[in-house]
């Protein structure tokens, strides 16, 4: 086995190794409960605030609106949740997008079961909310409206300040998870409007485990877990000091690098993308040109299935990830890949390649030799492709 | 996930090609699930199945099963070859995860689909084979996608 090339970093990230030294101590050292009196205690607690505040910080929030949970799902889980339960006597109308992330869209399917009713607003070619069709959804018994900042498997990045704004317009709530986009994009939750936000610590270089949910203040939320005393009553549980301290000091780096960052990750996008369409055929780029992640790179490739790709990428030591059925276990392709008008067969061809800003070049242009020769191969082995092989035969 | 000998089959598919003039072709799956599977027969006349090649749009399971497939049925007589099912080609296999066995499911199909074509070809009935459920129509005319 040579070298691995990982490019899933929407997955999951590598935890950067100063924040594996900021978390450490408190394993250790002060690994005493938070609530204690005594100083090791006092020093956990202390952790924990200092913690809430550098977040808070990168959101223009106030440190008592940081929520910290157990990672995106649970905050995303929470918002929804959480709120429909809250406001359920002024209404039980939720709006949301066909792309959201599983947690967002089973969460409504569930409330769906409970009385609730949710819109599902359509997106387009590029995976945008349609903003007017987001607008005449709303209704006097809307609650909440969730969208996404930015999609984690076509990267396409919301318009969120107008969701924000027409939420604030209609005297709705407004919820968005933003696990893609924290340590990704600059937020900004005055100016964006935003009622909630969701984010996670893996994804920006910090540990597993750990997440959080910026709630408004003055947003009515009932407690989420009951017991204790933590997060100000609303999410019991003694508190996960060492991914809190990890959590803050991968956004803390995240934000401090956000400009070079950012560069590094789109050079080696816009390189990536420029190479496939020039030198594969009947590729498609999935999700918007601009709108779009530093770091995503979404393709279709006709004529092949994605699992088959993604084992012969493994053999080379590149890990990717595709939204074919085969990778998630049932019959249907990634329902963000049918949100955006692909036809199945298309969606099963799929590959995500997300970089990190220590990928390079070189591993790019590899990268890129591998995927050109493995769909060759692939199409060589395709039923699909001989026929279109034919047909544009019989045509000329 | 897989065994060792899907792994060997997925990546060094055996019988992997098209038959020009073949005596019988089967193509089965459904784009839209993300597998089909097209078998080709080269049949002689006492009945001897004498080459078979598969070409596959699918995922690592789908494959491995056409590839295994296409050697448990090479030299034997259509009756026997009738006899490989989609048991026996896992089997070969050392088993596939329970997601993946309708890919072996197809295989079988797909044998079955192409001896179909070759006994209409030859207005001949094979004992015990039933009509193919021909599976495959949606996505195949959106070539102009792109």
């Amino acid at each position: 086995m040579g070298k691995t090339i990982y490019l899933d970093n929407a997955a999951t990230t590598k935890t950067a190794p100063e924040v594996v030294e900021a978390m450490l101590p408190y394993f250790t050292q002060y690994y005493g409960n938070p609530s204690s009196i005594y100083t090791a205690g006092a020093e956990a607690k202390k952790a924990v605030n200092h913690a809430r505040e550098k977040i808070a910080q990168t959101l223009s929030a106030a440190p008592d609106e940081i929520y910290f949970t157990a990672g995106g799902s649970e905050a995303d889980n929470w918002a929804i949740k959480a709120t429909a339960e809250s406001y359920a006597s002024k209404g039980k109308h939720i709006i949301t997008s066909t792309i959201e992330h599983h947690a967002v869209l089973h969460t409504c399917q569930y409330l769906e079961k409970h009385g609730f009713d949710v819109t599902y607003i359509e997106v387009d070619e590029n995976g945008i909310v349609k903003l007017d069709a987001l607008e005449a959804a709303i209704r006097p018994d809307t609650i909440l409206i969730s969208v996404m900042f930015a999609n984690n498997e076509i990267g396409t990045i919301q318009p969120i300040k107008e969701i924000g704004e027409i939420a604030k317009k209609h005297g709705v709530l407004f919820h968005t998870d933003a696990v893609q986009a924290y340590g990704q994009l600059p937020i900004h939750v005055d100016e964006y409007h935003i009622d909630m936000l969701s984010a996670s610590g893996h994804k920006l270089n910090g540990p597993k485990g750990i997440g959080f949910l910026y709630i408004r203040k003055g947003v009515k939320s009932r407690s989420f877990v009951h017991g204790g005393q933590q997060e100000r009553g609303r999410r019991a549980g003694t508190e996960n000091v060492p991914g809190i301290v990890g959590m803050a000091a991968a956004a803390e780096r995240a934000y401090a690098q956000l400009k070079e960052k950012t560069k590094k990750e789109s050079e080696l996008r816009e390189y990536l993308i420029t190479r496939i369409e020039k030198e594969i055929p009947y590729c498609r780029l999935n999700g918007d040109r601009k709108r779009r992640l530093p770091n995503n790179v979404n393709f279709s490739f006709r004529f092949i299935e994605g699992e088959s790709l993604l084992i012969m990428l493994d053999m080379k030591g590149i890990c990717a990830s595709s939204g074919s059925a085969c990778t998630s276990g049932s019959l249907d392709p990634s329902h963000v890949l049918l949100a955006i008008g692909l036809p199945h067969e298309i969606a099963h061809g799929s590959l995500r390649l997300t970089v990190s800003e220590e990928n390079t070049i070189e591993e790019m242009d590899d990268v890129v030799d591998a995927v050109k020769g493995i769909v060759e191969r692939l199409r060589e082995m395709s039923p699909l492709y001989e026929d279109f092989v034919k047909a544009e035969k019989k045509k000329s | 996930m897989y065994s060792e000998k899907v792994m060997d089959h997925f990546s060094n598919p055996r019988n992997m090609g098209e038959i020009e003039n073949a005596s019988g072709v089967g193509t089965v799956g459904n784009a839209k699930c993300g597998d089909i599977m097209r078998m080709y027969l080269d049949i002689d006349e006492d009945h001897i199945i004498r080459d078979c090649k598969f070409k596959t749009f699918g995922c690592g399971a789908a494959v491995a099963t056409s590839s295994m497939a296409t050697e448990l049925v090479k030299g034997k007589t259509i009756q026997e070859a009738l006899e490989v099912t989609n048991k026996a080609v896992m089997e070969a296999l050392d088993g596939l995860p329970p997601v993946k066995v309708h890919c072996s499911l197809l295989a079988e199909e797909a044998i079955h689909a192409a001896l179909w074509d070759y006994a209409e070809k030859n207005h001949i009935k094979i004992e015990g084979l039933q009509k193919p459920k021909s599976d495959i129509h949606e996505g195949e005319e959106e070539d102009n996608e792109y």
